[in-house]
């Protein structure tokens, strides 16, 4: 049995949808079955032309929600579709908040299982086999379900794939009804609070510049947005900042956190444990600056920088600055 | 108030990890450790606790073997008492095996508030939560950077990738707490004596009414097939500063035309 028939969760930010939905779209279009996109939040007649360019057939749009937060209602909506027959052999979802809070709530609710933090995707046979980048990248351990039981629901790291149009057809909406759900969509979103973004989102920049513990502390990390904006690129970090509450999750590039794979890829006062290199190890070009000459970052690193980040980094802010 | 922290006790993350060749699962053999993402749940749980002039934080966790050690590390913080599912057929669980597993084990302690870290450091599915959650019949928020308890309902400000969206949720409920939010304390020499004494109630499978075909590898219905060595990145050019190393990197930029 091939596949016939593939949903992607589709995310739309600003009325278009996200790059890592597209990424995934761009993958799916090429298995050659029938594609269909799933979406919530009122864009899905502004983004379905563009869908169609990516070889999407159909929206299946769950509505606006009604501020609910999206895992509970939209697994609802698509159980419901699958009960009633309508189902993927396949769900590929993008590792994002909303994405991995759906695949949670619909794998339980179907019994099955997740293939999760997927870097790679290949078919094989009528099946999907999934590669992860383990050990800090230096190795890649493939998995498979091991039971025939549908949908086959995958979680996708970002820019595992290059988001490209492909097999252009015009596509229609059709409406994804939420059922009734009770107690457990009862979390609601009461307001919303944007912080200016004055760059590039992180996992999609061409340039991203993190710092970790080797800054010292926690006003230093200016120097690595300001590093950041000079290139025009993201400011991102380690999880050992995180976690000492320096800068938000969000900004946490490792295992537990974002794939990135940028142009450039500069690492500041980041020794490289392995939880962070799975993070970038695929950057195209790496520049390491660590007063430790043994840290493992430079093992990965194009150019190294054996130095004090604190030295190191105002005279290049300097001489970027002295060119503009 | 009353709160579960889920605690999963983790081989420590700076000891390089192993795969069993035999099942291409992790190792988990050797002493575990309470896993540093949980810590910021049972620091917010021990909070709120306090917040609300009383109740208390009850930690749930599963292992193969009756493991203990990281579980004495959060009562140690001021967790009144355990659950721990311990139970040679849980090894190999997948996420939604290991949910099944902890939504059971939830469910006895009766809790207000149902807290987990976002992700785990060594499996970091990301997925276990949720599915907790939806086990149980449970609204749940996830990536929580704050919480406000106000009566029966909570108010949480969750991370989002643009800044953060205020959510109101009922409860109980299951929150996810990202790392750095709080300031998890450190175990002092008397919660460490005392945290020996607290109860820790030990559960197997059937204990909980689940079928054991239900947890472990029999029930997780994915599998590892291959390990394989990924590209490796050779090393380039390392130059130690000597107060001009900062032009390299200019005529690195340069080279890629970035600047």
């Amino acid at each position: 049995m091939a596949l016939s028939k593939i949903w992607v969760l589709t995310e739309s930010q600003n009325s278009k949808p996200i790059s890592i939905s597209l990424e995934l779209l761009t993958f799916a279009s090429s298995l050659g079955a029938s594609l269909e996109a799933v979406t919530w939040g009122g864009t899905a007649s502004q983004i379905s032309e563009e869908l169609g360019s990516y070889g999407v057939s159909k929206v299946l749009d769950a509505g606006e929600l009604n501020g609910s937060l999206p895992g509970s209602p939209v697994a609802s909506a698509m159980k419901q579709a699958i009960d009633a027959g309508n189902g993927p052999d396949v769900i590929l979802i993008g590792t994002t908040y909303d994405g991995r809070d759906i695949a949670g709530r619909l794998s339980a609710k179907l019994d099955v299982p997740v293939i999760t933090n997927v870097t790679g995707l290949e078919i094989s046979g009528d099946s999907l086999v999934a590669s992860h980048s383990i050990f800090g990248g230096t190795q890649i351990a493939k998995s498979r379900f091991t039971s025939s039981k549908s949908p086959q629901i995958f979680l996708v790291r970002a820019k595992t794939f290059q988001a490209e149009p492909s097999n252009s057809t015009t596509c229609g909406v059709e409406s994804l009804p939420v059922p009734e759900i009770g107690n457990s969509g009862a979390a609601k979103i009461v307001a919303t609070h944007v912080e200016e973004l004055t760059g590039p989102k992180l996992d999609e920049a061409d340039v991203v510049v993190s710092g970790g513990r080797g800054l010292g502390e926690k006003d230093n990390y200016a120097l690595v947005e300001e590093l950041a904006k000079l290139l025009h690129g993201a400011p991102g970090a380690s999880r050992a900042i995180v976690d000492a509450g320096w800068v938000p999750y969000s900004y946490q590039v490792g295992q537990t956190g974002k794939t990135v794979k940028p142009t450039v890829y500069v690492a500041c006062g980041i020794s490289g444990a392995t939880q962070h290199l799975v993070g970038m190890k695929n950057a195209k070009n790496i520049i390491a600056i660590n007063k430790d000459a043994d840290a493992p970052i430079f093992s990965v690193a194009d150019l190294g920088i054996v130095g004090d980040v604190h030295k190191v980094l105002p005279k290049l802010i300097e001489a970027l600055k002295s060119r503009s | 108030m009353n709160v579960v922290v889920c605690v999963k006790q983790i081989p420590d993350p700076a000891t390089p990890g192993e795969m069993d060749s035999q099942t291409n699962t992790l190792k988990r053999d050797g002493k575990l450790i309470m896993d540093d993402s949980d810590s910021y749940g049972v620091e917010m749980g021990l909070q709120l606790a306090e917040q609300a002039g009383g109740g208390e934080v009850t930690l749930v966790s599963m292992a193969q073997d009756g493991e203990t050690s990281g579980l004495r590390t959060a009562l140690a913080m001021g967790a009144a008492k355990a659950i721990l599912v311990s139970d040679p057929a849980l090894k190999g669980s997948d996420a939604l095996s290991t949910a099944k597993a902890l939504s059971k084990a939830i469910s006895r302690a009766n809790p207000d508030l149902i807290l987990m870290a976002t992700e785990s450091t060594d499996g970091y599915t990301g997925t276990t939560p949720v599915q907790v959650a939806e086990l149980l019949g449970l609204p749940s928020v996830t990536f929580a950077k704050k919480i406000t308890v106000d009566g029966s309902s909570i108010k949480v400000e969750r991370q989002t990738e643009a800044g953060y969206d205020e959510v109101t949720c009922p409860l109980p409920a299951v929150v996810t707490v990202t790392a750095g939010v709080v300031e998890p304390r450190y175990p002092n020499f008397k919660g460490i004596m005392d945290a020996k004494k607290k109860p820790v109630e030990e559960l197997t499978v059937s204990d909980l009414g689940l079928d054991v075909s239900e947890v472990g590898s029999s029930g997780s219905r994915q599998e590892v097939f291959e390990i394989v060595a990924a590209d490796a990145r050779q090393a380039g050019e390392k130059v130690v500063d000597e107060g001009e190393a900062h032009q390299k990197v200019i005529e690195f930029f340069e080279q890629l035309k970035l600047i």
